[in-house]
């Protein structure tokens, strides 16, 4: 491309975008349908817009967001293991280099902060690290829903959904408490109850982190004047640095915890049977 | 019950149906067979590890067999070397003595002939003493002028002169 070609490409370019700025502040936007309190309010709570699921009936949109995430990575892992994985070769390339640190990494972190048992640890880290990764991108997409009172609605990331974020916590907690139960026997529930909290936390940490980037996405798209260059940084590289955290922040604790509750501990012997074996050694 | 927040069982179990779906599709799709793949290439290059081990072994195995054999072949060229040298300082003495008793009976035999030419020397001298003096006496007999005695100085004299001018 030479330089008058290319002034004029940059001049045209420039053209368009003054034109659909003015248009876009001209044009009067169609009347919101909800006020922004109830527009956050329903990110929240999900009261008003819901999404009818076949068999299931009208269900919270974080759950199609979560089916349609599990469909698209399912498929995407079956393509891989069918055309890819039987190529792989000693010398990896780009896509098997990808893949190899991506299992890599999960193992790596179940190894490294639970040097027995990591087996079982590796797979679920790699799962609910895909889950909550790819979850979380899923909102970029802004594909669009029918809600049950037939207006359409932008599908969120599965874990802005309390239950889905409860239902990961929960089961990161459990798994928690089997490393212990495998780890100390019965003696382990006790160290694993002693940490209850988790259970909270883990599962609001998760709701709440992913619900303040909703929340803040939301607030961005419901003003026109918020809605140029602002979404870049908000929506694209705040997503995108939050998969990121998150997905660190949720694998490492639940690896970290497995790894301490199904460290095998020496048990200490009853008092009765230490003074009865003190009496022994003076006698 | 109205639990907050709008939190349905119904919706986390099937949240929970959902991810292990997920989860386990992973499990068996992806996180196995890419495991497995790298463990097979890890114990690949392990045996390539090992073999070159087993080869390094095997090479410092046959430097230390052959450093053993080049100090015995040295200590086996010094043992050699020693008896050669004494074979030949045997050798030179023999012939050292040889050489002594060669000259020995040289110089003996050179004792002896100058002895005998010493003796033939003397009997020849006394010979020609004798006959000098037979001729001597013959002329001097034959002469007989004057004394004899006198007569036989001068002739001794005249022969002693003859034999310097000469």
């Amino acid at each position: 491309m030479d330089k008058k070609k290319k002034r004029l490409f940059l001049v045209l370019w420039l053209c368009a975008i003054v034109l659909l700025l003015v248009g876009s502040l001209l044009v009067p936007a169609k009347e919101h349908e909800e006020t922004i309190r109830e527009a956050m309010r329903d990110a929240v709570l999900h009261e008003s817009n819901k999404i009818n699921l076949p068999g299931v009936g009208p269900v919270n949109p974080g759950l199609i967001s979560a089916v349609t995430v599990t469909a698209v990575l399912l498929a995407a892992a079956l393509l891989i293991r069918i055309f890819v994985i039987p190529r792989f070769k000693y010398v990896p390339g780009r896509l098997q280099l990808l893949l190899e640190q991506g299992v890599s990494l999960f193992d790596n972190l179940a190894k490294s902060n639970s040097p027995w048992r990591n087996g079982f640890l590796g797979a679920y880290l790699f799962g609910s690290g895909c889950y909550v990764f790819f979850g979380t991108l899923f909102e970029l997409f802004g594909i669009q829903a029918i809600t049950t009172h037939g207006t359409s609605f932008t599908l969120p990331a599965p874990l802005s959904d309390v239950n889905a974020a409860i239902m990961l916590g929960v089961l990161s907690y459990f798994v928690i408490c089997s490393g212990a139960i495998a780890g100390n026997g019965f003696h382990g529930v006790g160290s694993a109850l002693k940490e209850i909290s988790l259970l909270i936390s883990m599962s609001f940490r998760l709701f709440g982190a992913l619900l303040s980037g909703l929340l803040v996405t939301e607030l961005v798209y419901y003003y026109v004047t918020l809605s140029f260059v602002l979404p870049v940084v908000v929506a694209v590289l705040f997503t995108l640095l939050h998969a990121l955290i998150q997905t660190y922040v949720l694998t490492m604790l639940t690896a970290l915890f497995y790894g301490e509750m199904s460290e095998p501990r020496e048990r200490q012997p009853k008092a009765s049977r230490r003074k009865r074996a003190a009496m022994a050694e003076n006698n | 019950m109205n639990i907050p927040l709008n939190i349905d069982w119904r919706q986390i179990l099937l949240h929970l149906f959902n991810f292990v779906i997920l989860a386990g599709g992973l499990y068996i799709l992806l996180y196995r067979p890419i495991k497995n793949f790298m463990k097979q290439r890890e114990d690949y290059y392990q045996g390539l590890h090992q073999d070159a081990e087993q080869v390094q072994e095997q090479a410092r195995q046959l430097k230390e067999e052959y450093q053993t054999q080049l100090s015995q072949v040295d200590s086996a060229i010094e043992q050699k070397k020693a008896a050669a040298e004494q074979e030949l300082d045997q050798l030179r003495e023999q012939e050292l003595a040889e050489a002594r008793k060669q000259a020995d009976a040289i110089l003996v035999k050179a004792h002896e002939n100058a002895e005998r030419e010493h003796r033939e020397m003397l009997s020849k001298a006394t010979r020609e003493l004798t006959e000098l003096a037979v001729t001597a006496a013959e002329k001097i007999v034959l002469d007989a002028k004057g004394d004899p005695y006198e007569q036989f100085l001068n002739l001794a004299e005249k022969e002693g002169k003859h034999e310097q001018s000469e």
